[in-house]
């Protein structure tokens, strides 16, 4: 049996070195790196077939953060999944430290891929994909784009082509959060039904509460079994999930946490007394 | 740069009906002045940056004066196609305000630093290039490229980049504005170099060495009349600029060289060299890195100057 409770666990440590991060080392986007958290530790501790320790192994899976502004929680979780040394956290951004606000490429162990202009990392997928179809391998590819990010005409140029070709070993996830940098993403696009518009495009679209772990890893689990086609996982998640004075509010894109905020958070998830 | 950039389209767009700006989803609050006198003529994009350079063509076909604002890289290189068909080839009149340019967003990565931009949008017919030095620079340069009946692309930095004009100067696009006059060298310099540029004739003075250095603020349209006056007479041109050294002004300077001087003068471009730039925590540090800040710079020239004289 899975613990549930040891995963939520991981979360909350996540989330609280996030913040603390955050401010120690003037890292922006928690709102967009909290909200993603449960998904990436799902990932990472039940899903992935990857090895810490030799992760371009052959046939491992990938995972893509097309959402490169959110580097610092998957670098974050890397480090407390064992890719590398967790103290690099301690100056994340410093001099001669590979970590930064977005992926360079090859800069850690785990990540290949440079993302920060948004829209890329599903057409990196596919192509990766294709070559995985090509060399008669069976691992999959994942990757998590924003809601904001699908914005992009390159999102939905690679949402055209995988189905024509039956990809799936590609597994897009949206962190539907409800906001992009300057506004509510249904306000600023036509965003609604995101859902439905997968469907419609061939992939085999899943909605799923992003922060309840137990839903999570059951939905991850179906899509890894789904046959002829891609699988769009819609992720019902809240920008600032976790800390009550970050939750839903657009301000922490790019705001700082005080020292105060940090112990507060911290309390708030029951790392602190 | 990008607060004044706010607040100048603002006023453009107070008397002007025209005036249309469109944003790819950045400068949170930072048009809410703008949102208050026209906000009907303001269009969050959303990150879809190559529709939105596309629907700007559109507005200006129909007798609008369309201003697309987003970061750099995403303004210029991720709609290159659409700003060179449907905007340059159509000949229509646009403006595309580019922030964050060069390395202002070094710690940001690749992603996010222009060193390509001038190169590109210079190759492109019907393009003007304006990269401009100060907020003094941003109001006039948005102020008179209203007046372009083409595409224009403005370059701005981020923001707190010290002031080089203490009052107004006589601002022409195509005309580039001499800052200090001086007899031994002198330096060009375009966009958020130029603060650089009068660092460096600082420090060459206490060597006694006088500097001539100009704000040429238009990469294209180059001033050509300014650029014979200085080949003619200095036997020493430094171009600088935060872009890499193919392609950009420098280049722009150096083609323009060889087409039209007869006689030899030592030029020396300076910019970023050509690679990617990481590991670097923030714009000041890339420049350390790649030896763009006043002294190392006031260093090279003096070394050239030097070895004139053995
Ligand atoms: C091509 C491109 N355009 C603009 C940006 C600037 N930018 C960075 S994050 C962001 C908002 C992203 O919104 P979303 O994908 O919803 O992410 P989240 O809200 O989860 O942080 C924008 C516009 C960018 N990085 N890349």
């Amino acid at each position: 049996m899975i613990d549930i409770y040891r995963l939520e666990k991981k979360a909350r440590q996540i989330r609280g070195q996030l913040v603390e991060t955050s401010h120690k080392c003037h890292v922006p986007h928690l709102g967009g790196c909290l909200s993603c958290v449960d998904i990436l530790v799902a990932l990472y501790w039940q899903i992935l077939k990857i090895d810490p320790e030799e992760p371009n192994k052959q046939g491992s899976d990938k995972f893509i953060l097309s959402k490169g502004h959110a580097a610092h929680a998957l670098f974050t979780t890397l480090a407390y999944k064992g890719f590398f040394d967790r103290q690099l956290l301690d100056n994340y951004g410093g001099l001669d430290n590979p970590l930064g606000e977005h992926p360079l490429p090859n800069c850690v162990s785990g990540v290949e891929i440079a993302t920060g202009s948004l829209g890329h990392g599903l057409s990196f997928a596919l192509g990766m994909a294709l070559a995985a179809k090509l060399k008669q391998q069976s691992q999959k590819f994942f990757v998590l784009m924003g809601d904001g990010e699908i914005n992009e005409g390159s999102v939905w140029e690679a949402a055209l082509f995988a189905p024509m070709h039956q990809l799936d070993n590609v597994i897009a996830i949206i962190d539907y959060n409800k906001w992009q940098a300057t506004g509510r993403s249904a306000e600023v696009m036509s965003l609604e039904s995101i859902t439905e518009k997968w469907q419609a495009f061939g992939w085999e679209a899943m909605a799923v509460d992003g922060h309840n772990m137990e839903q999570l890893l059951l939905t991850l689990k179906a899509a890894k079994k789904v046959k002829g086609k891609p699988i769009a996982i819609i992720a019902d998640t809240v920008k600032g999930k976790g800390i009550s004075f970050m939750q839903d509010d657009n301000n922490w894109h790019y705001r700082i946490p005080t020292n105060d905020e940090v112990m507060t958070a911290k309390k708030e998830l029951g790392l602190i007394k | 740069m990008r607060n004044q950039f706010a607040e100048t389209v603002t006023e453009l767009a107070r008397t002007d009906e025209r005036v249309v700006l469109l944003s790819g989803d950045i400068g949170n609050r930072l048009f809410n002045a703008y949102k208050e006198i026209a906000p009907e003529r303001f269009y969050n994009c959303g990150i879809a940056e190559a529709n939105m350079i596309t629907m700007a063509a559109g507005l200006a076909l129909s007798g609008f004066k369309p201003v697309a604002y987003t970061i750099t890289p995403f303004i210029t290189t991720r709609c290159l196609e659409q700003i060179k068909v449907d905007l340059c080839y159509h000949n229509l009149p646009v403006i595309l305000v580019g922030t964050g340019s060069g390395l202002s967003y070094a710690e940001l990565g690749a992603t996010h630093h222009s060193c390509e931009d001038i190169a590109i949008m210079r190759a492109l017919p019907n393009m003007t290039v304006i990269c401009t030095a100060d907020t003094t620079e941003v109001r006039l340069a948005l102020t008179e490229a209203m007046k372009v009946d083409g595409p224009v692309y403005i370059r701005m930095g981020k923001k707190n980049e010290p002031n080089v004009h203490c009052s107004d100067p006589i601002f022409n696009i195509g005309k580039g504005i001499s800052l200090t006059e001086g007899k031994d060298i002198c330096i060009i310099a375009t966009g958020n170099m130029v603060a650089t540029a009068m660092e460096v004739s600082e420090q060459l003075l206490e060597k006694q060495i006088s500097t001539k250095v100009v704000s040429m603020h238009t990469v294209k349209p180059l001033d050509k009349a300014l650029l014979m006056n200085i080949f003619n007479e200095y036997k020493h041109v430094v171009t600088l600029e935060e872009h890499n050294v193919v392609g950009g002004f420098g280049s722009a300077v150096a083609e323009w060289y060889v087409d039209n001087c007869r006689h030899y003068v030592n030029l020396l471009r300076i910019g970023t060299p050509d690679r990617f730039i990481s590991h670097v925590v923030s714009q000041q540090d890339a420049r350390k890195k790649y030896q763009l800040l006043a002294e190392p710079i006031a260093d090279k020239i003096n070394k050239v100057l030097e070895k004139e004289k053995i």
